[in-house]
């Protein structure tokens, strides 16, 4: 970083957000894998872990975020999601069961492990989903330049 | 039954979420898809799966009788069941060869409009709205219908914007629909809320069954009913909430347009059906004076302003989008009477006039794609420079008109019929009335295709241009079909009556017994 921005008046903002950035993303984490035994899940967490990347953009700019997380990346990121939702229901047709019937994944199991996880699958794909979604949307409106420019009017 | 031999076990046991999931999935795999040679290649397979698909289960329905799913095996009302009977099965199987039939079309016709780089993402959006369509008609959970709405229409406004690259007024008809059908959905899902409130549940069958056990005086109940016949009524473009039509169907991609004009308001129309048939009791007082005087009140009411509305547009685009307003009002009437008769010609006419308006919005395509014609005083000597997509144009046209030998001459009769059993002689009087507005504004765009001489460029006549086979071939199928089933009237018919006689049984309280324990590993319903 350049010696003019250790100067800059947002110094403490960003050495701050700096810190938190990646113990955000872990929370998010911890949010997902926990909500098998708390209040959580996928969608919780993408929401978080979005929020991380929508910091960063908000601390250093868009275009320094846009560096970091391309849009390209958003884009595959949303659609793995649905794909790894959507395929775990064309596993356990593969299985042999109904759309999405987990149970199939462990018949034998005498606890629903199978339910487990494919649960676990299932919010996964909610994860990449909604966290390529928040950042999509934000990533929108954020470059959107106007298309009359002031002095055109 | 022997055909049903043709159709692998799986597609007839696991069909009904198949048809959904696999253009959902698709789509998401299209939206990755840099090619628009490749994603259009793969629309065009999904549509063909579709289209197998629900020809197998419709035919599993008329031979075996209603088809169950339990999404993840949990039988409802715990879980969400898809549910296919006579009402619907025909109503998938149109969907999917509209679709079908559409991205044949598609392929010059997307180049034409789209810009390149937008183009997969273009046809990924069409499988989304294309799946969101599918899920409204196959599920039987009622939230999960508002889902799929959605799905559908968010889409829609999508593809409808789309069409700004070729008109801008695309964006601002695109903001009006997106307005006017979150209203729509707004009131449909508040309408679902006051629903569950009183039931409990959201399975439709389970909540036809405690629906009758709460019995008819219930205001909450009442006011659920109001909403989702507002709501439902936006989306379909009942007479005075079909402000967004017009727009929407005049500045979307002509291969978008022809698809949503053919099937959208259809899928929307079902629903109503669904609810107030077989949700509601349509013997209670309420709502048997509600089908009739709404229903059929507005239908006329839009028959007659949207014909007349037809007759004044010059944007040949929102003549048939007009007429479109005004043929959902002879499907209205017949609804409104409530008898099976009634019912078998809103629901044949509902099928016809998807087969009808599909063929003349994909001529219109093709009119602007060879000649940018979007104007009915630009249509001087068609007839002489594209025959072969005029004489399409023409068979569809007076099919909408109502000529006897064509499917809307079919359609309309029956409607007469059910009107003289109802003794709603005025009702005739409406119907014949209107067709005559038809033969104007149909007539006028046929007048000027064949009876006013070729435009001339630097005194040269224009030269015969003739639209692609790849929009020749889906406007001929369509154009046939309304032919075929003109003459051939049995197959649509009976099918228009198995759809009508599951409305006529009144609430479908039919749900599969089953305990609520962990889903068992078994194949299908």
């Amino acid at each position: 970083m350049s010696a003019q921005n250790q100067h800059s008046p947002h110094v403490i903002l960003r050495v701050v957000s700096k810190i938190l950035i990646p113990l955000i993303a872990l929370f998010a984490l911890y949010v997902h894998f926990h909500g098998d035994y708390g209040p959580g899940g996928g969608f919780q967490a993408g929401v978080i872990f979005a929020s991380a990347i929508i910091l960063y953009a908000l601390i250093f700019g868009l275009d320094e975020a846009k560096r970091a997380v391309p849009p390209s990346w958003v884009r595959i990121c949303m659609s793995l999601g649905v794909l790894v939702y959507g395929g775990t229901g064309v596993a356990t047709w593969m299985l042999g069961g109904q759309f999405l019937n987990f149970t199939v994944f462990a018949p034998e199991s005498t606890h629903a492990s199978g339910q487990h996880w494919g649960i676990f699958a299932v919010e996964l794909g909610v994860l990449f989903a909604v966290t390529g979604a928040m950042v999509a949307i934000f990533y929108a409106f954020g470059s959107r330049v106007p298309e009359l420019r002031d002095e055109d009017w | 039954m022997q055909v049903m031999s043709l159709f692998p076990e799986w597609i007839l046991s696991h069909g009904a979420a198949s048809i959904v999931v696999v253009p959902l999935l698709l789509a998401v795999i299209t939206a990755l898809n840099p090619s628009a040679k490749l994603a259009w290649a793969t629309v065009l397979g999904v549509t063909a799966l579709c289209v197998f698909t629900a020809l197998g289960l419709l035919l599993q329905v008329m031979s075996y009788g209603p088809i169950h799913y339990n999404m993840g095996g949990w039988a409802p009302p715990l879980g969400i069941g898809y549910y296919i009977d006579g009402l619907n099965a025909p109503l998938l199987l149109l969907i999917s060869v509209v679709a079908f039939l559409c991205t044949l079309y598609a392929l010059p016709s997307v180049i034409a409009e789209v810009e390149p780089k937008k183009r997969g993402p273009f046809y990924a959006a069409f499988l989304i709205s294309l799946a969101g369509l599918l899920g409204m008609v196959t599920t039987a959970d009622a939230f999960n219908v508002f889902v799929f709405l959605e799905v559908s229409s968010i889409s829609t406004y999508v593809l409808v914007a789309m069409g700004a690259s070729r008109d801008r007024r695309a964006l601002s008809s695109s903001f009006n629909y997106l307005i006017m059908g979150s209203i729509g959905a707004t009131f449909f899902v508040i309408g679902i809320g006051f629903l569950y409130m009183q039931t409990g549940t959201l399975n439709m069958m389970d909540m036809a069954r405690l629906l009758q056990e709460i019995g008819p005086g219930d205001r909450v109940v009442q006011l659920a009913f109001a909403f989702i016949v507002i709501g439902l009524g936006l989306k379909l473009a009942m007479f005075p909430l079909h402000m967004w039509l017009p727009g929407a169907y005049a500045y979307a991609p002509s291969f978008f347009t022809a698809f949503l004009a053919a099937t959208a308001t259809k899928a929307a129309l079902y629903l109503l059906l669904r609810f107030t048939f077989t949700v509601f009791d349509p013997s209670w007082d309420y709502i048997a004076t509600a089908v009739m005087i709404l229903l059929a009140g507005m239908g006329i009411a839009g028959m007659v302003a949207a014909s007349l509305q037809a007759i004044f547009q010059n944007d040949i685009r929102r003549v048939l989008a007009y007429s479109s307003v005004a043929q959902v009002g002879y499907m209205l009437l017949g609804i409104g009477m409530a008898t099976t008769l009634g019912l078998t010609a809103g629901y044949l006419h509902m099928i016809n006039h998807a087969i009808m308006k599909g063929a003349l919005f994909i001529a219109v395509g093709a009119f602007w794609y060879r000649f940018g014609i979007t104007q009915v005083s630009d249509m001087r000597g068609l007839g002489k420079t594209m025959p072969w997509t005029m004489a399409g144009f023409t068979i569809a046209g007076i099919s909408l008109i109502g000529v006897p030998g064509t499917v809307g001459f079919v359609s309309k009769l029956i409607l007469v019929e059910a009107a003289a059993e109802n003794g709603w002689w005025w009702a005739i009087g409406v119907i014949v009335a209107t067709s005559i507005l038809a033969i104007i504004y149909v007539g006028r765009m046929i007048e000027k295709a064949y009876f006013k001489p070729v435009p001339q460029i630097n005194d040269r006549p224009v030269l015969r241009n003739e639209a692609p086979l790849a929009m020749l071939i889906p406007l001929w199928v369509l154009a046939l079909a309304s032919l075929v089933f003109g003459i051939q009237t049995e197959w649509l018919t009976s099918m228009a009556e198995a759809a009508a006689q599951v409305l006529s049984a009144g609430p479908n309280t039919d749900i599969p017994g089953g305990a609520y324990i962990l889903p068992k590993v078994t194949g299908g319903h």
